[in-house]
């Protein structure tokens, strides 16, 4: 036998089942508890950039809406900076770039109200440099000289909990509207299949209240199978 | 910066899988196409900052943030505490905690739940929480009892809360079922046998923990969670996640 190695195990998944409403968004569910329910503003009043507003559906294998989704956004404000210590800069006072969503239990439509995030820096590509830095390396070294890829397109990351989802499903949302930035967006060209990636584009749906609407329905399975992501 | 440290590869074996046929919903709400793996960006390393202004002192209190004042709702009172780890063992500070759970006759507080067990009405049934400095969490509430549910014709889920932890980055998200010590319950229910591996099952399970017990007040259950750990920057020489 080698030795063991130390670390522990990440605790295993399992379904948000049919009530996650009660415990993650009970306002939602019509059920007054809280204080102040967390999720409900993802942008904030002071956030810069486009107000938009974005909806869906989320349908089943059998073609069927699913009504007890819970669904959270997680996105960059309009500079594409995160509000997070490792976001990349500041943002304004009141963004938190997170938020949740139910989904209509009569007709399993959801929708939120957010900014439109900006493009995000991407990672740079793995080379074949030297991991630890040489001896006489100056005091900028930063490891790798290889080439940087293009930004991240705008885009929202999505995370989907429900009733026979065993672990939550990731995926990105991207804008219809951004074709250049999509086009060399480094995620969107991960997708071998590009039949597969419009899947991940949310369509102008018209304007309310002045404000653009995004429309983006996720296939959980079959035809037109959104892309989920392993991250 | 080459990108920044990603956390390690979730082990996709050691989670349920998404299609698990005897969980009968999963069946047309599990992908069939592959996940597509990202290297980590900014995006996935990076997620919601919670504090102490987003929640009460009380919130993690199930026995008392909806009793009426001076009565407190029916079953076995608890204390279900750990801690949140990652996988290098490290704690998890500042983190929400959140956890929802039936009474103690099984009946949730959801209007979407028609079992005939009652309501309780100085029952809710959620909190939530933040861990302190060293990972550390608690919720004060009642041992929820096992109820029915539509699978097979007699599927009986085992008492469980539910847990959902963030972690420090969108990547460790996290919802999962906390179970109790001894329930036989555990072995039969579909959703547990989602999860592939016996030692994996038992991570959810939470054991009788005497020594938190208050005497005379309320028994205690350990549930300790552990999330995704980091790995380190790779052109640091002294590195920070190992």
């Amino acid at each position: 036998m080698v030795q063991r190695l130390d670390y522990l195990k990440e605790t295993p998944s399992q379904t948000a089942g049919p009530y996650v409403h009660i415990g993650l968004a009970p306002g939602a569910a019509g059920f007054d508890i809280y204080r102040q329910e967390l999720g409900w503003d993802i942008a904030g009043p002071n956030a810069k950039g486009e107000r938009i507003r974005v909806e869906g559906v989320v349908i089943d294998g059998t073609g069927n809406p699913v009504k007890d989704v819970l669904i959270e956004a997680w996105q960059a404000n309009a500079a594409g900076i995160y509000a997070h210590p490792e976001g990349g800069g500041e943002v304004e006072d009141g963004f938190r770039g997170w938020g949740r969503v139910i989904t209509d239990f009569e007709t399993g439509e959801w929708g939120f109200d957010t900014v439109k995030p900006g493009p995000v820096r991407a990672r740079r590509k793995l080379g074949s440099g030297p991991l630890h830095p040489p001896a006489h390396a100056n005091d900028d070294w930063q490891g790798r000289a290889d080439e940087a890829h293009h930004d991240m397109a705008p885009h929202i990351n999505l995370w989907i909990v429900a009733r026979g989802i065993n672990i939550g499903l990731n995926t990105r949302m991207y804008f219809e509207d951004e074709g250049a930035a999509n086009a060399t967006d480094p995620v969107l060209n991960l997708i071998e299949w590009e039949s597969r990636r419009p899947t991940l584009i949310a369509k102008q749906a018209g304007m309310r209240d002045g404000v653009q609407v995004y429309r983006f329905d996720i296939r959980l399975q079959g035809e037109g199978e959104t892309v989920f992501f392993d991250i | 910066m080459s990108g920044p440290a990603e956390y390690y590869q979730r082990d996709r074996e050691r989670h349920p899988p998404a299609y698990t046929r005897d969980y009968k919903t999963s069946v047309a709400r599990s992908p069939s196409k592959a996940l597509i793996s990202l290297q980590q960006s900014v995006s996935e390393v990076t997620g919601p900052v919670f504090g102490h202004n987003d929640i009460d002192p009380i919130d993690n209190d199930l026995i008392h943030n909806y009793a009426k004042p001076g009565e407190s709702p029916i079953g076995e009172r608890i204390i279900v505490h750990g801690r949140v780890l990652d996988e290098n063992g490290r704690p998890v500070p500042n983190t929400l905690v959140e956890a929802w759970q039936a009474n103690a006759g099984g009946r949730y507080r959801h209007k979407k739940d028609t079992y005939l067990a009652p309501i309780d009405p100085n029952f809710g049934g959620c909190g939530r929480t933040l861990t302190d400095e060293n990972g550390y969490y608690f919720f004060r509430t009642v041992k929820p009892g096992a109820y029915p549910w539509r699978n097979w014709v007699n599927n009986w889920r085992p008492a469980h809360i539910h847990m959902s932890v963030f972690g420090t980055s969108f990547s460790q998200r996290l919802i999962t079922q906390c179970y109790f010590e001894g329930d036989p319950l555990i072995a039969q229910c579909p959703i547990v046998k989602t999860i592939p591996s016996q030692d994996a099952i038992d991570s959810l399970i939470a054991a009788l923990d005497m020594n938190a017990t208050v005497p005379l007040d309320s028994i205690a259950y350990k549930f300790d969670i552990v999330l995704r750990g980091r790995r380190s920057t790779l052109f640091e020489n002294r590195l920070e996640g190992n």
